[in-house]
């Protein structure tokens, strides 16, 4: 009982001061220069388009440079986590706990030669590494982190994160074509067959936030879901779209591709030193951002109880719920097994795709038939949780009914391949080797 | 003019991020060891020589997966406008996305029955 | 936004112009394959930032999604899955001649038909009005606009799948 309560107390006093320190620092930023630098430098007596172009910069600097810091701390969260589940401790030399670690990490890489294999093509391999991080960072130009402070709200959010992550697709092969190796090739085609492959129910998953919200833009889906999480309106697009960006950056279980026991971590054999670490950074951020996008398409993004009063709390909220997300994608990378590549794409092109069709048609049918039935909230009562509950509801049950029905059909498939495997067939689950030629 | 003034954010900030990852790399550069001879730059093919070209046989199977990735692409890129409207549209609008869906969904299925989504 | 009489816009025009014929130029005038397509996609970077500056955003990313994410990517493997593309040995062949009239030709049509009705004497107003990507939509399924466009396009595609996995399929 006194354990509990010391673990408890240990628990909530950090937490009610951290809130209060939040709260504090809010009303100090609130009115300051810090808020608009750009009015600042113009009563400054600074030319009023300078002004801007280096408010812009500014503003782009501490927007890109955010993530980049993130990282540092996810590397430490990454190792800790994955070491209790494995039974041990993990970094914990290097500074309390080890949180010097991953700076420790980056002084070592920073330290390595940088071995260009001949035969490479200097431009395209120097310049792989550097495209990659900056797909990530460009999806942090239209994040929305607080009520008033975003990097900006564009129109087509939505879209310009599905464009940005394609870019990152020509740099992987860019990174395989120049090292001038054969399994970097090899490895690169594999990675970007998996990466445009599951671009597909990505996308179809989003255009389900897209209908609910009537809006693409990131500003727009997040003020949308004022009265109702879209996690609870359409919770098989969020599964799907979950899914689909744990597959996009390559993270377990669908990470055959930097898998070290196979083609020796793919295509990034050739590189060293820091454009490696660059790769390795580029993609901890990606899971990140994937966990930030989350919480803000399907999990209100920073909303909260005095979300719109104090901005750092919103952004606490932001972090708090993308903080959930990440950690459930690290529970998933470190509890369950590789799936194999032609399992990889079987289960994209044949279970995923269907689905995502499947429940884009079949909430675009619930939402039309909610509207033109008058369940709907109206545009006044939009924040209102209670008038969200009908259309809610609705949708929640079509996605169910949906749900139940893929299960059976999966689970009538399985009933008969176990029955097949039985009466003596092979199945598709036994390991049947590639033909050559791979 | 105030979409210029919107995507200048974007512009300055495609300027500005390949930097934020270029510093660390060149940082690196001049900070580290340089001794390049042949062996550390031969090709590494799990401590062998390399045997043959640096090409990769064709595997028409990666081709197949680009293709019909690319038609549901163009899909996707038709569908945004249809779902962003979808509040202010009638049921026809349903009827129209359904049939657009339901033909391409007939394609996939094409492709799922002549075996062309296998890897093998 | 101004600067001296060189407007911002302006600025952005031609930096876009530069990239698109310059990344244009780099995919003719390189003998390795494996960098025109890279200049390619340059290229298609350029047309991107046109699509920014004619107010259409939507545009914009749809280029980039598809032509940058999809047909370059398919252009690339390609170009890497074929051999001994990396180095070509004879830059023109012999019907040189006729490309080169052609091509002349072309421009001359251009710049007849397109360039100089839009921007010689007789100047036709730009329209003013901006469109919305909602208004894309709406439009995209209305019964009096494109909604037959828009099912044709769907039929379009559905053939094209259905063509690529029999050429491609062949062999089997």
């Amino acid at each position: 009982m006194d354990r509990t309560i010391g673990t408890l107390i240990k628990i909530a006093v950090p937490i009610v001061i951290g809130v209060v320190v939040i709260l504090i620092l809010n009303s100090i930023t609130s009115a300051s220069c810090l808020n608009d630098f750009e009015g600042c430098l113009v009563d400054g007596g600074m030319d009023t388009d300078l002004a801007g172009l280096i408010a812009i910069s500014l503003g782009v600097v501490l927007v890109a440079t955010f993530p980049l810091l993130v990282t540092i701390l996810l590397i430490w969260i990454e190792r800790k986590f994955a070491a209790r589940i494995q039974d041990r401790i993990g970094p914990n030399r290097v500074g309390p706990i080890g949180l010097v670690q991953p700076l420790a990490d980056v002084v070592k890489l920073l330290g390595k030669e940088d071995i260009t294999p001949a035969g490479a093509d200097k431009w395209l391999y120097n310049a792989s590494p550097v495209m990659m991080v900056m797909s990530v960072l460009l999806i942090w130009a239209v994040m929305p982190l607080t009520p008033y402070h975003y990097g900006i709200d564009l129109e087509i959010g939505i879209l310009y994160f599905i464009a940005v992550a394609s870019i990152g697709t020509l740099a992987v092969i860019m990174a395989g074509w120049s090292s001038n190796n054969k399994y970097a090739l090899l490895g690169a085609f594999r990675v970007v067959a998996q990466l445009i492959s599951y671009e597909v129910p990505l996308a179809l998953a989003l255009l389900v936030p897209v209908m609910l919200a009537g809006s693409m833009s990131m500003v727009g889906i997040v003020e949308a879901q004022a009265g109702m999480w879209f996690l609870f309106s359409a919770p098989i697009a969020a599964f799907l779209f979950f899914i689909s960006s744990q597959a996009e950056t390559g993270r377990a279980p669908f990470d055959l591709l930097e898998a070290e026991s196979e083609l020796v971590a793919g295509y990034n054999i050739e590189y060293s030193g820091m454009k490696f670490a660059m790769f390795f950074a580029g993609e901890f951020m990606h899971v990140f951002t994937n966990g930030v996008l989350m919480a803000v398409i399907f999990t209100g993004g920073w909303y909260g109880p005095f979300a719109r009063e104090a901005p750092l709390l919103a952004f606490t909220y932001l972090m708090l719920k993308s903080g959930f997300w990440y950690l459930l994608s690290l529970l998933m990378r470190n509890a369950l097994p590789r799936v194999r590549i032609d399992q990889l794409m079987t289960f994209n092109w044949k279970f995923l795709v269907p689905l995502s069709i499947a429940n884009l048609l079949m909430t675009a049918f619930l939402l039309k038939l909610v509207q033109e039935g008058g369940l709907a909230p109206s545009p006044e009562e939009a924040s209102d949780f209670i008038a969200n509950i009908p259309q809610t509801v609705v949708l929640f049950l079509g996605n169910v009914a949906l749900a139940a029905f893929v299960m059976t059909l999966i689970r009538n498939q399985g009933r008969e391949e176990r029955l097949a495997e039985d009466a003596g067939e092979p199945s598709d689950l036994t390991v049947t080797p590639a033909p050559a030629g791979d | 003019m105030n979409v210029l003034s919107e995507w200048a954010f974007i512009g300055v900030f495609f300027v500005l991020a390949p930097v934020l990852p270029a510093l660390p790399i060149a940082i690196g550069g001049i900070l580290s060891p340089r001794k390049p001879n042949a062996i550390k730059q031969a090709t590494y093919e799990c401590g062998v020589e390399t045997v043959g070209d640096t090409w990769v046989q064709f595997k028409v199977q990666y081709y197949i997966y680009g293709l019909v990735f690319l038609i549901f692409d163009v899909e996707m890129v038709f569908l945004f406008p249809w779902a962003l409207a979808y509040g202010q549209l009638d049921f026809f609008a349903f009827g129209a996305g359904l049939l657009f869906i339901f033909l391409l969904t007939d394609a996939l299925i094409y492709t799922w029955r002549k075996d062309a989504l296998e890897w093998a | 936004m101004t600067f001296g009489d060189l407007t911002y816009e302006a600025f952005a025009f031609g930096f876009f112009t530069i990239l698109t014929l310059g990344g244009a130029l780099g995919v003719v005038a390189n003998r390795n394959l494996v960098r025109g397509a890279v200049w390619l996609i340059v290229s298609l970077f350029g047309v991107a930032g046109y699509f920014v500056l004619l107010s259409a955003p939507f545009l914009a990313a749809v280029q980039v999604l598809v032509y940058i994410g999809a047909i370059g990517i398919l252009f690339t493997f390609a170009v890497m899955l074929t051999r001994s593309m990396t180095n070509l040995n004879e830059r023109y062949n012999q019907q040189w001649w006729i490309a080169a009239v052609t091509s002349i030709a072309l421009f001359g049509m251009l710049v007849l038909l397109v360039i100089l009705p839009v921007f010689g004497e007789q100047e036709t107003a730009v329209s003013d009005v901006v469109a919305t990507t909602a208004d894309l939509g709406v439009a995209l399924v209305s019964g009096d606009a494109y909604v037959l466009p828009f099912e044709v396009a769907s039929l379009l595609l559905t053939a094209a799948m259905i063509g690529a996995i029999v050429i491609a399929r062949e062999e089997e």
